[in-house]
């Protein structure tokens, strides 16, 4: 079996790092381009542990199943794109509610959270 | 059994309704049911006894192995007995004793019997458990009653902790011993029971469960704290019920389990130790219930011990032991409770003289008191007689296991008991120079209903030690399960000038000695060093956890989701980075490319990404975004996906347009980077190191797959399902649930979407005319006017916002998508395309229609809401899984059509299209449904206006959008 390409590696590998970059940031829309590239990276990271390149897997046009694409991270893939575009959409309408309620659209830090650590240890 | 147990729990459930109207009555009916309990037990006895054990049997979840097997031998016999004998006496004592919230105590003691009766009849290690966490579970509610002062709340929490955690420890050893003998079914396990192997510590995992719940050294602080619950608690759970569990279960297995080490030396150890520390605590305390409590720990350490060895006759003391304990414990609880009732007190320094205003309870307790001690002829008496016989006979002829200190141990525990019996005697009834005769409260109208079921439990104590060759009867096939290395025991009054009669009359000699020195001793006692006090060191365990819990609360708990995010990642990083590096198989060089054309596909979207990294401006991001997923299409095709490809490039064009429509409400900027230069460059490497460690994950991923992959079924399979595309195939027929799951969360997304704009935006879900932008700016140039009705709704525009040229293309275009996007879903079977595909091509033709015309449910001839489209679609495609049921098909499987038509000729299709048109409308609904949320409802009229008020100022970013 071929084993997997270094360039598409290298570009999983960088769109890995620049997803997860953007991630750890505060502005909710940069966090936002990180989850969208971070879907991109995994689908393609699905489709690659599949095992390397092949003719489309169709029947009937001449090709022989045995060089078929794997279908099923395909078929996975597809579906993870399109609930992908749902969760973005909806992210992106969290982003344009905080601008418009809180006049930000930043993650702040979660007052509660630490006030949950401060209680236990009074108590 | 099951009928009984199940019994009990209606039982319960029903008392605490009848309460607020029957009041007290409700402790009668309560108590009928463990009466019916043990005339039940009583009719079966005879051929129980004989030899016979009825089980019952259903199955809780098969196909684990989970069944409930319940079985009554004589052992489980004795113990209903016990259970049910005791617990009626307690719930007609409860009826007098109890003043206040009768539904819900009467009720959680009825409960409580019954789990109590499964817990002793259980046939199956695992049900056993159940029944014995229930019990800990119900314990917890009783001992803190309503909870309202800390003391309770503090007993029933600790009680709680120190059962459950050796509880757990149990089913470990379960599970364990389980999995050794390949049979959860105790009869079983006890008839064959394995050996080796890790026998050994799963024998010491369920002993720890056995002592925390019978309450042995030094696991015993639970009970005495346990009694500032009610006394009916007390007496049941502490004295008669719960804490026996242990020594049954001790019982239960010692038949298999007593010669494999370390059974034997570490039961011996534990119980006789309690039984020594147990008595001589009892001895200091000034409550009386603390000194019962103490008590009891002292005779479920010797009842642990004699059932532990387990021989024939120290077993048949055993349970002997195990019905007194049982009749008099629980009428010195209840006897105490009577005190409390008369005095309002039950501190020994306080009572005084009570023993000559209540002659009958001073007569009944006096009864009771001698059996505790070991006096003729109560059962106490013939439970001592017949272990000290046991073990002075094994001491003398015994296998030499060290018999002679086991019965120097019961010799020195046997005095300490009477000298404690005395103490309690009296304590509560004597008179004391120069103590006021204790007042009493209360004139004692409802004394008499509480003396009747002592008086029942002290006449069992007695009438078990006269009427011997019954109590023998009932003990004695249980005992002979057991091997008898001397001659078999038989209990009597009367054996003759005996050892054991000596060493008995020794005894309690000591005991009474040892009361008259007990001032003496007390000295003594205060001037050594105290021995760690478990009570103490529990406390300092539970304060110790609590503040480790706090300092890791504080140090993790910071608040910040960045912070989160890196200890995640970090995480990732480690572990399988470390299990990364730690593999021995090196990696095989990789080929450089596949396909040369992968190398400028990868430079483009590897160039876009890191310049999306960086950049300032939300529409930049957004488009290089974009560029990003189209490079990552183009690398599908590269792969042979052209299905993925086709959908990524229409999903990054929708996801495009709504981010940009978007974007109009807010800020250009995409604001400062936050954080210091450390946390920058903290956060640049972490992603770096995440990225690599993928990339070479991949790497490694690629080249361990040895399995075949799954997905030839697939590819063999796919003619039969009508289809050439098998990942189409896949989505609507294979896998065609999962799709079904997966657009209902596309649907519930855009629903979300709808509602968190819509929200702010007013009627978000009508599509408004734009207010009239003029005011605001001056366009410097205008498109010509269109004369002619291109699109009907542009009219609703205002004039500078229209185009000629657009609204001609929109019109031209839209009904050839939509043809398009028909196609793509009808042959998606064959050729790339179906459901989604066709859905987003269909959504697009309306996105292109809304942009230039304003709406985009123009093209229907009556306005359509989108989410009736988009839930029609889901509706569908349920449908169409469904209906293959109809005719006796599979849900969700297909079948194939092939009709010749007149004109179109012949047509072939599969039953399967109906649920991609489902999958197309839905995500065509979706789409509109998006147009709609956050297309006008970005400007509302008093922000077009500039009247922002308290939101932050809008840029008027409308330009950008249309052009």
């Amino acid at each position: 079996m071929r084993a997997l390409d270094l360039t598409t590696a290298l570009v999983v590998g960088g769109l890995f790092a620049v997803g997860f970059h953007l991630l750890l940031q505060r502005s909710l829309m940069r966090l936002l381009f990180g989850f969208l590239v971070l879907g991109h990276s995994t689908n393609l990271l699905v489709l690659m542990a599949a095992g390397p390149p092949g003719d489309p897997p169709i029947t009937g046009e001449g090709h022989a199943p045995e060089t078929f694409a794997d279908p099923l991270p395909q078929a996975m893939a597809l579906t993870a794109i399109v609930i992908t575009f749902g969760v973005t959409v909806l992210l992106l309408a969290l982003v344009y509610r905080s601008w418009r309620i809180q006049g930000h659209d930043e993650v702040r830090d979660d007052v509660e959270d630490r006030r949950v650590g401060e209680e236990v240890l009074e108590s | 059994m099951l009928v009984l147990i199940a019994a009990h729990a209606a039982v319960a459930a029903v008392l605490p309704a009848l309460a607020p109207r029957a009041g007290r009555a409700v402790w009668w009916v309560a108590a009928l049911v463990p009466l019916a309990t043990l005339v039940w037990a009583a009719a079966l006895a005879p051929s129980v006894l004989d030899g016979d054990t009825p089980v019952e049997h259903f199955g809780w979840a098969p196909s684990l192995d989970l069944e409930v097997f319940l079985r009554l031998d004589a052992l489980s016999l004795l113990m209903t007995g016990v259970i049910s004998g005791v617990g009626a006496a307690v719930l007609v004592y409860g009826a007098r004793y109890t003043s206040e919230g009768h539904g819900r105590e009467s009720a959680l003691l009825l409960a409580f019997a019954g789990v109590m009766l499964g817990l002793v009849t259980a046939d199956n290690l695992l049900v056993l458990y159940v029944f014995w966490e229930l019990t800990t579970v119900v314990s917890f509610l009783l001992i803190a009653g309503r909870g309202r002062t800390r003391e309770h709340r503090e007993a029933a929490q600790q009680a709680l902790v120190v059962t459950t955690g050796g509880g757990l420890a149990m089913l470990l050893g379960f599970v364990m011993l389980g999995e050794a003998a390949g049979t959860y079914r105790i009869s079983e396990l006890v008839a064959d029971p394995p050996d080796g192997g890790y026998v050994p510590a799963a024998l010491v995992l369920v002993l720890v469960g056995v002592f925390t719940k019978s309450a042995q050294f030094p696991l015993h602080g639970w009970l005495p704290a346990a009694m500032v619950a009610p006394t009916t608690v007390s007496a049941y759970l502490h004295a008669a019920a719960m804490v026996k569990a242990g020594v049954y279960l001790t019982a239960r297995l010692a038949p298999g389990f007593a010669d494999t080490e370390p059974w034997r030396p570490l039961v011996l150890t534990v119980g006789l130790l309690s039984l020594v520390v147990g008595a001589w605590r009892a001895l200091w305390e000034s409550d009386l219930k603390r000194v019962l409590a103490y008590g009891t720990i002292s005779e479920l350490g010797l009842l642990i011990a004699l059932f532990g060895y387990g021989t024939r006759n120290s077993a048949l003391a055993g349970e002997v032991m195990l019905l007194a304990h049982a009749t008099f414990k629980a009428s010195l609880f209840l006897i105490t409770g009577l005190v409390e009732h008369h005095t309002g007190t039950r501190e020994i320094g306080r009572l005084s003289g009570l023993g000559r205003r209540r002659p009958v309870l001073l007569t009944l307790a006096a009864l009771a008191a001698a059996s505790m001690a070991g006096l003729p002829p109560l059962a106490g008496y013939l439970g001592h007689e017949a272990y000290l016989d046991t073990f002075w006979n094994a001491a003398r002829h015994g296998p030499g296991a060290g018999e002679e200190w086991v019965l120097a141990a019961l010799v020195a525990g046997s005095a300490l008991t009477a000298t404690y019996a005395v103490r309690y005697l009296w304590g509560a009834f004597a008179g004391r120079p120069g103590t006021e005769p204790t007042p009493q409260e209360d004139p004692g109208d409802r004394a008499l209903g509480m003396a009747v079921p002592i008086a029942a439990l002290v006449a069992a104590t007695l009438g078990l030690g006269v009427w011997y060759s019954g109590t023998e009867a009932l003990t004695e096939p249980y005992a002979a399960l057991l091997p008898s290395p001397q001659e078999p025991y038989h209990l009597a009054l009367w054996h003759g000038l005996s050892p054991a009669l000596l060493l008995s009359a020794a005894a309690l000699a000591a005991g009474l000695l040892l009361y008259r020195l007990r001032p003496a001793l007390s000295a003594v006692r205060d001037r050594s060093p105290r021995a760690p006090d478990a009570q103490g060191s529990y406390r300092q365990a539970v304060r110790g956890l609590d503040g480790a819990a706090a300092w890791l609360t504080r140090r993790t708990q910071v608040g910040s989701l960045p912070v989160y995010l890196t200890v995640l990642l970090a995480t990732v990083l480690l572990v399988p980075g470390a299990a990364l590096l730690l593999r021995d198989v090196p990696l095989p060089a990789p080929p450089l490319w596949n396909s040369a054309v992968q190398v400028p596909l990868a430079a483009v979207v590897l160039i876009t990404a890191l310049a999306l990294a960086t950049a300032r401006h939300r529409l930049a991001a957004a488009l290089l975004a974009g560029a990003v997923g189209y490079g990552v299409a183009g690398l599908f095709l590269v792969q042979g996906a052209p299905d993925l490809a086709l959908t990524q490039f229409l999903i990054e064009t929708l996801t495009l347009v709504v981010i940009v429509l978007v974007l109009r409400g807010l800020p250009a900027e995409l604001g400062v980077r936050t954080g210091s230069r450390r946390v920058r460059r903290l956060r640049l490497a972490v992603a770096t190191a995440a990225g690599a460690l993928v990339a070479v994950l991949a790497l490694a991923v690629s080249t361990v797959r040895r399995e075949p992959a799954v997905s030839e079924f697939y590819t063999d399979h796919v003619e039969e399902a009508g289809a050439h595309n098998v990942v189409n195939a896949i989505i609507v027929d294979f896998r065609a649930l999962d799709t079904l799951g997966e657009i209902a969360v596309l649907l519930v997304t855009a629903i979300g979407v709808g509602a968190l704009i819509g929200v702010l935006g007013g009627r978000a879900a009508t599509i408004r005319a734009r207010p009239p932008a003029a005011d605001r700016y001056e366009p410097t140039a205008r498109w010509a006017l269109p004369h002619e009705q291109w699109l009907p709704e542009a009219r609703e525009l205002p004039a500078h916002d229209r185009s000629l040229l657009l609204e001609i293309l929109a019109r031209l275009l839209f009904p050839s998508v939509l043809v398009l996007s028909l196609y793509l879903l009808y042959s998606g079977h064959l050729r790339p395309g179906g459901g989604f595909a066709g859905g987003l091509v269909a959504g697009q033709a309306f996105t292109l229609r809304y942009l230039v015309g304003g709406r985009a449910d123009s093209a229907f001839a009556v306005p359509l809401d989108p989410r009736l489209v988009a839930g029609g679609g889901l509706a569908l495609a349920a449908a169409a899984g469904l209906a293959p049921l109809a005719f006796g098909g599979e849900p969700l499987g297909g079948a194939l059509v092939s009709v010749t038509l007149p004109v179109l000729g012949h047509l072939e299709a599969t039953t399967t299209l109906v649920f991609d048109t489902g999958v197309y409308l839905l995500v065509t609904g979706v789409c509109l449904k998006l147009l709609s949320a956050v297309g006008p409802a970005q400007e509302t009229p008093e922000e077009a206006a500039g009247k922002s008020g308290g939101t932050p100022d809008t840029p008027a970013t409308a330009t950008g959008s249309r052009a």
